[in-house]
């Protein structure tokens, strides 16, 4: 390709450069659409939450059930990240690593929570581990709680995020081939200082990268959630449900008081998507 | 340490790598696996180390049976094709990274380290790019930094797979006179793999022709350029004119004086400098003229034409020093008698 460098270092290429009014127009359609479906409906969220001022914005967000849902979205996210990360770590090595039966199978299945309905994902948790389920009477034996209970939103969710880090990863280490690690194999290195030493720093920014997405949807995970919860104030409402909740009884300053922590979360997790991209793309 | 190989077979597959190789290389020797791409050259020397599994057959190092040992125990060093550089550590750190990955008990200290790496890094005469990160380095300087890794270990057997495969040929002449060298100073057993068989006959102290997952040869360099076992090697190792008396190039053997009778087997092979030529009188009968010729630096490459075949190899090539051409005093077109020093006969 002829590309030519300019004085600000920018590639140009002269037969791309297309009337100046065709450039104005494209440009302003895609500017108008970020303003109007992205950054109004967050100056909004934010407008909303402190109509009333500073004080009912912390009273809102101070309120019991406000407190529970944060604690509860925390706790989701302690469980399912760590879990997903090493799952992802190990779907990724398994699938670039190994030749086995099955394996484009598993490649597929991998991306199945993303092809499917949340409310489905979530159905299906309600369908093996509710009272009428599969598993619901065994579980009423042992006075065990599932659905409408916090194991049944951590599953939900893990069900949810599991594609995020193994689709991060799996590229990645196809790319980069395993002479590096049979390298430090013949070097007398063992299989776990092999991956601390030579596997994790090649992917560290990508895994970093996977498990941010990963956070940022078990954080904000609504279907799947919604439909194993059982809404159940201060004990089964994550945040996203809260919100709906307090929308839905006209606590307008308690929705989006709650709306702009996972506004905000949304800001930091760009904010470092794109250090780590540039982090990435630096090697 | 010394290297036994028996009954080594492999299969990827349906695709059988290697079929019953046996093979033995006694310390201290610099050995090339030559062969065409394809031909399990690469996965013998994987099974050496143990990043490969054999289907069938035992790996003997210094006697002793290797074949289970995983290849972080088993005291070689590799060389990767593509070098395999840690791409996060420097150049020091990469050398290093064989001795601090030993166990507690084994491992030296870091002014140890650091003077071992050191004087590695001098070895390769690379003292200087320690600091640096491998993707600011050469190709060349890639290739003599893995060494170094490698070396660093203290390996029993330094295997290098395709080590000059990814270089500029005017690096590759420099990097194979300084791994003679190099293996002349360490006397550390060593295998590389190779496809040019020119690299493998001015490296290697033995040369190994291995062809469709078996061994075809092995041998000095000499001995198998002037003694091949079959035909593939004959083709293989250097130039050669085959003439097959089965499509009528037997006029090229008449004419140079070998009759009928004296052949033995069903195609002979001819390298260019075992034929000589002599200028025919005008008045000769010789069906041989010559009809072109090429300067290939000492050598001049003359291309012959015989009358007298038909279907079958027309043309036949000889190679001279310049000096005798020029006595010669040869032209285009003019008829000459050509002298046969030696051919070797395969069925």
């Amino acid at each position: 390709m002829h590309t030519l460098v300019d004085a600000h270092g920018q590639a140009s290429r002269s037969a791309l450069n297309d009337p100046k009014w065709v450039r104005v127009t494209l440009t302003s359609i895609a500017v108008g659409f970020i303003v109007l479906f992205l950054c109004a409906p967050l100056v909004l969220v934010l407008y909303q939450a402190f109509s009333k001022g500073l004080d009912a914005y912390i009273h809102a967000l101070s309120d019991p059930d406000a407190l529970a849902a944060v604690r509860l979205t925390l706790l989701v996210a302690v469980a399912t990240v760590p879990l997903n990360t090493v799952f992802g770590i190990a779907a990724a090595w398994a699938i670039t690593r190994f030749d086995f039966r099955g394996k484009s199978l598993l490649t597929t299945l991998i991306d199945l929570p993303f092809s499917v309905s949340p409310v489905i994902s979530g159905l299906i948790f309600v369908l093996m581990f509710g009272a009428q389920g599969w598993f619901g009477e065994w579980l009423l034996a042992h006075d065990t709680k599932v659905i409408f209970a916090t194991p049944g939103i951590i599953l939900a969710t893990i069900f949810i995020t599991f594609p995020f880090v193994a689709r991060e990863l799996i590229p990645l280490m196809q790319e980069m081939g395993f002479e590096e690690e049979e390298a430090a194999l013949s070097l007398g290195a063992s299989g776990w200082k092999t991956f601390f030493l030579v596997t994790l720093p090649n992917i560290k920014w990508a895994l970093l990268y996977g498990v941010l997405l990963c956070n940022a949807r078990a954080m904000g995970e609504f279907g799947a959630v919604s439909v194993v919860s059982g809404h159940i104030r201060g004990l089964t409402n994550t945040l996203p449900l809260h919100i709906e909740v307090s929308y839905n009884e006209y606590d307008v300053i308690g929705a989006f008081a709650s709306a702009s922590i996972l506004a905000g979360l949304a800001i930091v997790t760009l904010i470092l998507k794109s250090f780590l991209e540039w982090k990435q793309g630096k090697g | 340490m010394s290297i036994l190989l028996s009954n080594i077979s492999k299969n990827f597959g349906q695709f059988a790598a290697l079929h019953n190789v046996n093979l033995e290389i006694p310390e201290g020797e610099l050995v090339a696996l030559l062969g065409p791409s394809g031909c399990g050259k690469t996965t013998l020397l994987r099974i050496i180390a143990g990043l490969e599994a054999p289907d069938e057959g035992q790996v003997l190092l210094n006697g002793e049976d290797k074949t289970a040992e995983h290849v972080s125990h088993r005291g070689i060093g590799f060389v990767f094709q593509h070098y395999a550089l840690f791409r996060h550590m420097t150049v020091f750190d990469n050398v290093a990274f064989g001795l601090r990955v030993k166990p507690k008990k084994e491992r030296p200290s870091e002014a140890v380290i650091a003077k071992k790496v050191q004087s590695l890094l001098e070895l390769v005469q690379l003292g200087w790019l320690a600091d640096r990160f491998p993707d600011q380095l050469s190709g060349g300087q890639r290739q003599r930094i893995a060494l170094a890794r490698a070396l660093a270990v203290e390996p029993n057997v330094l295997l290098l797979d395709e080590p000059f495969g990814a270089l500029d040929a005017s690096v590759r002449k420099d990097l194979r006179q300084w791994l003679r060298n190099l293996h002349q100073e360490l006397h550390v057993t060593s295998i590389f793999v190779t496809h040019d068989q020119e690299e493998a006959m001015e490296v290697a102290s033995q040369v190994v022709v291995l062809n469709q997952g078996q061994i075809e040869q092995q041998g000095a360099p000499a001995e198998i350029y002037d003694h091949p076992a079959n035909a593939f090697v004959s083709k293989f190792i250097g130039q050669t004119n085959i003439l097959n008396l089965e499509q009528n190039d037997m006029a090229w053997l008449v004419s140079a004086g070998i009759s009928a009778d004296n052949r033995h087997g069903a195609v002979a092979h001819i390298r260019p400098h075992n034929i000589d030529l002599e200028k025919a009188s005008m008045s000769s009968d010789s069906p041989i003229l010559l009809k072109d010729w090429q300067h290939l630096g000492a050598t001049i490459r003359i291309e012959l034409f015989n009358s007298q075949v038909k279907g079958g190899n027309s043309s036949l090539f000889a190679e001279m020093p310049n000096e005798r051409f020029k006595q010669l005093n040869l032209n285009r077109g003019d008829k000459v008698v050509v002298n046969i020093k030696q051919a070797h006969w395969f069925n």
